[in-house]
């Protein structure tokens, strides 16, 4: 039996070592499906900042609404903005041709962006814009160069005038007790409305929920896989007595 | 129960087939953990064609349509997500116990005579599951599906005069569109099952027929009782039926620890730019197949010479259709008077050692973008894969092996 674990797990094994890392350091965030609170105030943003551009064609309002736990009624009032009903699917009335004339492309269906890209990717690059006078909209991107996209959350994050440290993840300074790194921009252009603190726990929310986007399934599904696995290991010892018991004649 | 038993037995022998094939099939009774692959393969087939249909209900296969009705069985459709990653988990663990089934057959030479014609059906289910996979992995209609559609048709366009016309004929359009879409959909849900299948029946009634290999490579037909019953040998049914369901079992363990924890399996098995749609206009920065196929694709890559006026890339294409043809030759080229690598001498077991190991490392080197040094040892493995083959009929010869026992051991 031994033998068989380990020649499975000899077939796996070298297959696990093959993640390719991210061409730019990326600061990292463990998405938590669960924390409801998080996810509610990422639809929020969503749907107040970026989902007048950006659809996400592959899913429907009241399935957030059921997952995220928010009542329909207070849904429909507070984040559709487009008249849709609540069972439609989240699209919206940008008009593709005309966005790729303004933008250089047509701003992408995030539905599934945190496949993608991962969440380490999206809550840098959200966080990761700054000046730079030679590009069409005024800003760029530390981690997307070049992006067609402007700058959408420049009244709360503020606009950094140079590129922003992205890939020092914020620590504790062991002699004065201090959080370094929250704020990762040296010198800003335009001030926010928004503390550091407080726009990067706003795009940890934002990136949690397009996670969940991405995968809504995903809590339920660990639940019944531990169900799964539990029945399969009482199944596995069923199984060892009967074969134990028929092989017993067998020399 | 008994009576409706006798009144199908006059009509269809019944009774006959189940002794033939379970109750009186006697196996060699050393079976050890490498024959669990078989029936787990079996296992895996009929996920497959159970998942498959149900996803068939929901699945679009249209240009248009193919991609959002995938996310409308993950998001909508009940149970959706579990039916797709039980068909997605399930192709990569069908080439898993596949592959382990194949190295098995190696290690104690289950090829040899009289057994050529199961290892030829093996190899032909081994060949249509490839293209059954291949075929299926478009129907998504991601980046990946897309594009990797593209590299591997655009592969036939390099057979020198025909290339071009059959690629166009492959794909029914120039270049991959919803109309190659299409065909693939009724390939792989129609045509390539009923071979498979047809194959696999193939397979069991040339098995039954000379009977099971094992681990010692002997054959216990030469040692029977006063019954005719094989001395080493148990009936299949109960003793091998209860015994795979505990290979059940740990495959089920690892299958859904797969399924329901990390379906994507960091990029391997789902691959992360398949989950945007299929775009003709914007090619991936780094095109791959998925893992089952990246060993042939390193020798692919690692054919980078001209020769006879023809482009590298048709050497390349001809390497790798003939590091799969040469398994087809395989009994032949084994001229060792035993089996079991059990007996065999020193240098079949590195060979066999070397030859497993390049595979792997082709692997990994076809899911990885090919540098200069990479090529380099994808051309050194690559040559010795086919070296285990061409060498075969003079190591298996020359070496000393040792005495086989009468009866089988442990």
């Amino acid at each position: 039996m031994k033998k068989l674990i380990l020649g499975l797990f000899m077939t796996v094994l070298p297959t696990l070592a093959l993640a390719a890392g991210p061409a730019v350091s990326l600061d990292s965030v463990d998405a938590d499906h669960t924390n409801k609170a998080s996810l509610q105030r990422g639809a929020a943003t969503y749907m107040n900042y970026c989902a007048g551009c950006h659809s996400m064609e592959y899913a429907r309002y009241n399935r957030i609404a059921a997952d995220l736990e928010i009542p329909e009624d207070l849904f429909l009032e507070n984040l559709i903005f487009t008249g849709a009903k609540i069972g439609e699917l989240i699209e919206i009335g940008m008009d593709k041709k005309q966005a790729e004339a303004w933008f250089g492309s047509a701003p992408p269906d995030l539905t599934l962006v945190s496949r993608v890209r991962g969440e380490d990717w999206l809550y840098s690059y959200l966080r990761a814009f700054y000046k730079d006078d030679s590009r069409p909209l005024g800003v760029n991107n530390a981690v997307f160069e070049n992006v067609g996209m402007p700058h959408v959350m420049v009244a709360e994050q503020g606009l950094c005038a140079v590129p922003p440290r992205i890939g020092t993840a914020p620590n504790v300074d062991p002699l004065s007790g201090n959080v370094r790194n929250v704020d990762i921009c040296d010198s800003w252009a335009i001030e926010g409305s928004m503390e550091p603190a407080e726009f990067n726990s706003a795009m940890y929310d934002l990136t949690n929920f397009l996670s969940y986007m991405g995968d809504p399934i995903k809590v339920e599904r660990e639940r019944l896989g531990i169900l799964v696995l539990i029945f399969v290991a009482i199944f596995f010892i069923f199984a060892y007595l009967l074969n134990r018991e028929y092989w017993k004649d067998v020399h | 129960m008994n009576k409706l038993i006798n009144w199908v037995d006059e009509r269809l022998p019944i009774v006959d087939a189940w002794n033939k094939h379970l109750g009186k099939y006697y196996a060699p009774k050393n079976f050890n953990v490498w024959y669990f692959f078989g029936s787990l393969a079996m296992l895996v087939l009929v996920n497959q064609l159970i998942t498959g249909i149900w996803l068939t209900m929901s699945y679009n296969p249209s240009g248009e349509g193919a991609f959002a009705s995938v996310e409308y069985i993950m998001r909508d459709v009940e149970w959706g997500w579990l039916l797709r990653y039980l068909h997605s988990t399930g192709a990569s663990a069908f080439f898993v116990v596949v592959y382990l089934h194949m190295f098995r057959g190696l290690m104690y030479g289950s090829y040899q005579k009289p057994r050529e014609l199961i290892w030829i059906f093996g190899m032909l289910i081994y060949l249509v599951l490839m293209a059954e996979a291949f075929m299926g992995y478009l129907l998504p209609w991601g980046q990946m599906s897309y594009w990797g559609a593209q590299v591997i048709v655009n592969l036939f366009g390099a057979i020198p005069v025909i290339g071009d016309d059959l690629a166009l004929w492959i794909r029914g359009d120039y270049l991959i569109s919803g109309i190659t879409l299409n065909r693939f959909f009724a390939l792989h849900v129609v045509a390539l099952p009923i071979v498979l299948l047809g194959l696999v029946v193939l397979h069991i009634l040339a098995l039954h027929e000379v009977g099971s290999n094992n681990p010692d490579g002997i054959d216990i037909k030469k040692n029977k009782d006063e019954n005719g019953v094989p001395k080493d040998g148990i009936p299949f049914h109960p003793y091998y039926t209860v015994h795979d369901l505990l290979g059940v079992a740990v495959f089920f363990f690892i299958f859904f620890l797969v399924v329901f924890f990390f379906p994507e399996v960091g990029g391997l098995f789902l691959e992360k730019p398949n989950f945007e749609p299929a775009n003709p206009l914007k090619t991936p920065d780094h095109i791959a197949p998925v893992w089952y196929f990246t060993p042939f694709y390193a020798m692919l890559r690692a054919v980078t010479v001209d020769l006879f006026g023809l482009a590298a890339k048709f050497w390349g294409v001809v390497v790798m259709g003939a590091a799969i043809a040469i398994l087809f030759v395989l009994p032949w080229l084994d001229r060792s008077p035993v089996r079991s690598i059990r007996y065999k001498g020193w240098l079949s077991k590195i060979a066999l050692a070397i030859f497993a190991v390049s595979f792997v490392i082709l692997g990994y080197l076809g899911v990885v973008p090919a540098t200069e040094g990479r090529t380099t040892v994808a051309q050194i493995l690559t040559t010795l894969y086919f070296l285990y083959f061409i060498l075969m009929p003079f190591y298996t010869r020359m070496e000393k092996t040792k005495p086989v026992p009468e009866r089988v051991t442990g």
